[in-house]
């Protein structure tokens, strides 16, 4: 037991983190990839609020798979004295083709 | 409005149920209707933490099944009467839980309750995607070790795919609450920090909760901690979390070697 090997067992907290990164980063693709979905409705949440205030659990955001084409569909309820209608889709059903 | 939030980890030993009781009485003190539910079949603990064990007559499976009626199932603790329990069974099968049965007794649960905590089982099987299934938000407990933090993740992926607000293409709130740490150690370099656990799990934090002697006191007398050593870090760290998950705006104390809030507000008695 030297005294370097007394430093070195204090901080391996850092090595705990790089592994973990790595791991992870390798684990989210292969086995439980984060929903599409979910990443695409995170970021809408951050690009509207920046513009409109709004109540995130009115953002719906649902995706068919369908055989040669797939759809995206976002749904914002934006209160009426925000914009002066009841229900604004911010967009019209959006065909996007999503592998 | 009643909300249902499930507690859940991935893997066990971290502080779910401990967690799921200390919050369930904390957010009961403040005269808000709570109901814990336990959904460990087969290995049921929730009942023991709250200090119930002895109560127990009819169980979830039962008011799933139709055998019973949740008022009958139904634990009124004796300390905070706005405090229930519902408890798993012990002696049942662990696939004797329908997502049909949960469904409906969550349904009743949330026309009688401000808060349902869901204590989930540990694993990523059947008992943990039934506890998650319904809920509206989730709290993810891990401690700050690569084990915990690895399943905490998996987790995560699980929340934003296998419940039912995922699949309805809602947002599913998580929040982290990081247990079991340690401060002098995450500053000396032996454990890994808060900012490392939140940077790697990038989820909101909903409390940290110091390693504390007061816990297993706790569990001895089955007493959660908000509710009697009120006193200590732990207690403090969970009545905090508590008021955070109520919707106030509570600054988290984060533990610090030096200096905690608790030694500052206490001065010498907090050593």
């Amino acid at each position: 037991m030297s005294l370097f090997g007394f430093l070195k067992s204090r901080s391996s907290a850092p090595v705990a983190r790089e592994r973990l990164q790595i791991l992870l980063a390798h684990e989210r693709v292969a086995l439980g990839p984060r929903d599409l979905v979910t990443i695409l409705r995170d970021d809408l949440l951050a690009t509207i609020a920046r513009h409109i205030e709004f109540d995130p659990e009115k953002l719906s955001v649902k995706m068919d798979r369908g055989g040669a084409m797939s759809t995206l569909e976002i749904e914002v309820e934006i209160p009426s004295d925000k914009v002066g209608v009841g229900e604004t889709r911010i967009a019209p059903p959006t065909q996007a083709s999503a592998a | 409005m009643s909300k249902v939030i499930v507690v859940t980890s991935g893997k066990g030993g971290v502080g779910k149920t401990t967690s799921t009781a200390s919050l369930g009485a904390a957010l009961a003190q403040g005269g808000r209707r709570v109901c814990v539910v336990d959904f460990d079949v087969g290995l049921r603990n929730l009942d023991l933490v709250m200090g119930a064990e002895r109560r127990v007559v009819f169980d979830f499976i039962n008011v799933a099944q139709g055998d019973a009626k949740l008022a009958q199932a139904l634990i009124r603790d004796k300390r905070i009467d706005t405090l229930h329990l519902l408890a798993a069974s012990q002696t049942r099968d662990k696939d004797a839980l329908t997502t049909e049965g949960v469904e409906r007794v969550i349904g009743e649960l949330r026309g009688s309750f401000d808060y349902v905590l869901c204590d989930s089982p540990a694993g990523i099987e059947r008992g943990a995607l039934l506890a998650m299934r319904f809920a509206d938000q989730a709290i993810v407990v891990a401690n700050p070790e690569v084990s915990s933090v690895r399943d905490s993740d998996r987790i995560i992926g699980l929340l934003d795919s296998k419940t039912l607000r995922a699949e309805r293409g809602e947002q599913m709130n998580k929040q982290l609450l990081l247990t079991r740490f340690d401060p002098a150690r995450s500053n000396s370099g032996e454990m890994l920090g808060i900012d490392d656990v939140l940077e790697i799990l990038s989820i909101p934090l909903l409390g940290v909760i110091p390693e504390s002697k007061e816990i297993l006191r706790a569990s001895n007398i089955g007493a959660p901690v908000t509710m009697n050593a009120s006193i200590s870090r732990a207690g403090l760290a969970y009545l905090e979390a508590a008021r955070r998950l109520a919707g106030e705006t509570v600054p988290i104390a984060i533990p610090d070697q030096k200096k905690t809030l608790f030694t500052r507000l206490f001065g010498r008695r907090a050593a």
